[in-house]
């Protein structure tokens, strides 16, 4: 990084708010560009002084948010989606967990925006009493509380159908992301209302503008399907489902309904669009995979990954994340020669089931290319297909669950850049 | 003498049944997920009835068996009518797809229904569609797209008469209703199959 001293930067204005009187190193401005500062206020900038010497000067007061450093400027791309998806920056996080700002989103028509005080969840269909619950009802049921990934059944098609030397972690895989989620348990609702035993699926509802549907089999809801109200402690954040969504952990992200407004049990499934006509799966022996939902073990190196630039040869870690949907991962293989040698990587911290985990290998780079690999295991033996064998397997022109093993190649120059 | 025997051996067929029953509690409690204690819960009488017109207002879905379908009808005639005025821009007017919105009309199947060796084939309600249904059930809540939720039943039955037409599905003459769009069988639905991937670490 360079010198704070030479170094323009720009800044919102909610970074600086507090500026003033902090001995003027840099001045920094920007436009504000949050999602409710949009929709509330006018576009405004502001300026913020970096000090030479920030032990010399008193810092800045507090303020309402502990906003990041005005260094870091990780961001969501691309912008301005309602039918599409955004992704997380993979490249910049380093832990396991996803800062909630940084959540994925997935929208089929938009961003809803929903009363807290209106909201409302309803149980019907084959129950013996059908119910409705307020938020406060919800919360007032015994709460749980997981970390889980949420990946798009989706994540990774650009980079296998067209992958680009300049895709970076969150290009290739940014439709996934990893909360503590906080909520009750499906299981606990169906009980109030009484399960009759005709009810084989539940078709689950959100309250936006494309009243998202998808049918889930009675097990799964009986079993760890959850409603989460907060994310990271807080309350779910507005483009990720607030007050209240569905969270079925290691299912495609699709059918865990945000903006939950309905649970209606059923003797069959509905074959709505997202389970039909979209999130199927064509295979190469000319048939179509339905209702494949628990996503396949991945991983993918976050760090060396474009659009880095390795500095100079010597010792650093080789890192990045690994998840399944079948539950915990055991192991993650890393290969420094595009996948002719692997070495057992070091997992950092327990390995949760559902949830992303953290994955290093130290590597000594000696300064010429290299090809960076890596390669996911989970608890039922599975383990992460090369690319070759997933296009064997399910087609150049397959449409969902895209988990080959992902490559970063090392130039001699030190630039990283993705290689399918 | 035999009282006593049978008293014996009731007692220890009672402490047979209570280790069965401790060991299966103990580890019921040793689960790590929290399901025993959940299962141990009482109902908490937590939330409140529906009206029937409370459940009606949001029991808008359709299934492949035709229940949901409501009272109303359309033909392709109305349905032309209708896709022009509400579809035909974002989605073209032969169901051709512009930018975001997808292609809706294409007749013709890729040999063999080759959709995962050919990436751009395009999947339309008449070569991908497994059931009729799903239309009306889409259309009805999401489409279109700027004003989801304000067709009516009429329109939307004409909408999917016109569309289930000109993918050649159902000739011109046919009104689509509750009952006849039920029976409409779409050509690819003999393709779906169930996902076989699990119960194996084989890659599928
Ligand atoms: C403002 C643009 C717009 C208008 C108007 C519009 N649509 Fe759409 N339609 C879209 C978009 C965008 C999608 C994709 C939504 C998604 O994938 O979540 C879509 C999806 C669909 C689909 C699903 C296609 C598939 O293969 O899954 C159908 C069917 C459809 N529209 C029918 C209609 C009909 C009928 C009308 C007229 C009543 C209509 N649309 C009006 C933009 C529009």
């Amino acid at each position: 990084m360079t010198n704070p001293e030479h170094d323009q930067r720009k800044l919102t204005r909610r970074d600086l708010l507090h500026s003033a009187g902090v001995a003027a190193g840099v001045v920094i401005a920007a436009p504000v560009t949050n999602l409710l500062a949009q929709a509330v206020a006018p576009k405004t900038s502001a300026t913020v002084a970096i000090p030479v010497d920030a032990s010399r000067v008193p810092g800045l007061p507090s303020g309402t948010l502990g906003e990041r450093s005005p260094f870091e400027k990780p961001a969501l791309a691309p912008l301005g989606i309602t039918t599409g998806a955004t992704n997380t920056p993979h490249q910049n996080l380093r832990g396991t967990i996803t800062p909630a700002d940084l959540h994925f989103q997935r929208h089929h028509n938009g961003i809803a925006l929903l009363d807290p005080v209106k909201y409302s969840l309803m149980i019907h269909g084959l129950v013996d009493r059908p119910l409705v619950f307020t938020l406060d009802d919800l919360k007032r049921f015994p709460a749980e509380t997981h970390t889980y990934f949420i990946e798009c059944a989706g994540n990774g098609r650009a980079a296998y159908r067209a992958p680009k030397p300049e895709m970076t972690p969150q290009d290739v895989d940014g439709l996934t992301s990893n909360c503590e989620w906080t909520g009750v348990l499906v299981s606990t609702l169906l009980r109030e209302a009484g399960v009759k035993p005709a009810a084989t699926w539940v078709l689950a509802e959100g309250g936006d503008a494309a009243l998202l549907s998808r049918s889930i089999p009675i097990a799964k809801m009986l079993g760890d399907a959850m409603i989460a109200y907060a994310q990271n402690g807080e309350a779910v954040r507005a483009a990720n489902g607030y007050p209240a969504r569905l969270l079925l952990p290691g299912y495609e992200g699709n059918m865990s309904i945000k903006w939950l407004r309905r649970l209606k049990l059923i003797d069959q499934p509905n074959m709505s669009r997202d389970e039909t006509s979209k999130y199927t799966d064509p295979l190469p022996d000319g048939t179509s995979r339905q209702f494949s939902f628990v996503m396949d073990a991945k991983s993918i190196i976050t760090s060396p990954a474009a659009p880095e630039r390795l500095s100079s040869p010597g010792w650093r870690p080789i890192t990045g994340i690994a998840w399944t949907g079948r539950g915990r991962i055991t192991g993650v293989d890393v290969s420094v020669d595009g996948g002719a040698t692997w070495a057992a990587a070091e997992l950092l911290g327990a390995a949760l089931p559902h949830a992303h985990t953290r994955f290093q290998h130290m590597w000594q780079w000696n300064g010429k290319p290299a090809m960076l690999m890596s390669r996911a295991r989970d608890e039922t033996g599975y383990v992460q297909p090369s690319v070759a064998e997933y296009r064997r397997v399910r087609g150049p022109g397959t449409d969902y669950h895209f988990n080959a093993i992902r490559s970063w190649r090392v130039a001699a120059d030190g630039a990283v850049t993705f290689n399918g | 003498m035999a009282d006593r025997l049978i008293y014996r051996g009731n007692k220890i067929l009672n402490r047979v049944v209570l280790s069965i029953v401790l060991f299966i509690y103990c580890a019921a409690c040793a689960q790590a997920d929290g399901a025993p204690i959940a299962q141990r819960r009482p109902r908490y009488e937590l939330g409140r009835a529906p009206s029937a017109a409370e459940i009606a207002a949001l029991d808008i879905d359709v299934n492949p068996a035709g229940a949901g379908l409501p009272e109303g009808q359309g033909t392709t005639a109305t349905g032309a009518t209708t896709y022009a005025l509400k579809c035909a821009a974002c989605h073209g007017p032969s169901g051709e797809g512009i930018d975001k919105s997808p292609r809706l009309i294409g007749t013709v199947p890729p040999p063999g229904f080759a959709f995962a060796s050919d990436a751009s084939a395009p999947k339309t309600i008449g070569n991908y569609w497994p059931f009729a249904t799903t239309l009306y059930d889409y259309i009805h809540r999401a489409m279109p797209i700027t004003a989801p939720g304000s067709l009516t039943s009429d329109e939307t039955y004409g909408l999917v008469a016109f569309l289930l037409e000109r993918n050649g599905i159902v000739p011109a003459t046919m009104v689509i209703d509750a009952k006849s769009l039920q029976r409409v069988v779409m050509p690819a639905r003999r393709y779906f199959v169930r996902d076989n991937r699990l119960g194996s670490p084989t890659f599928r």
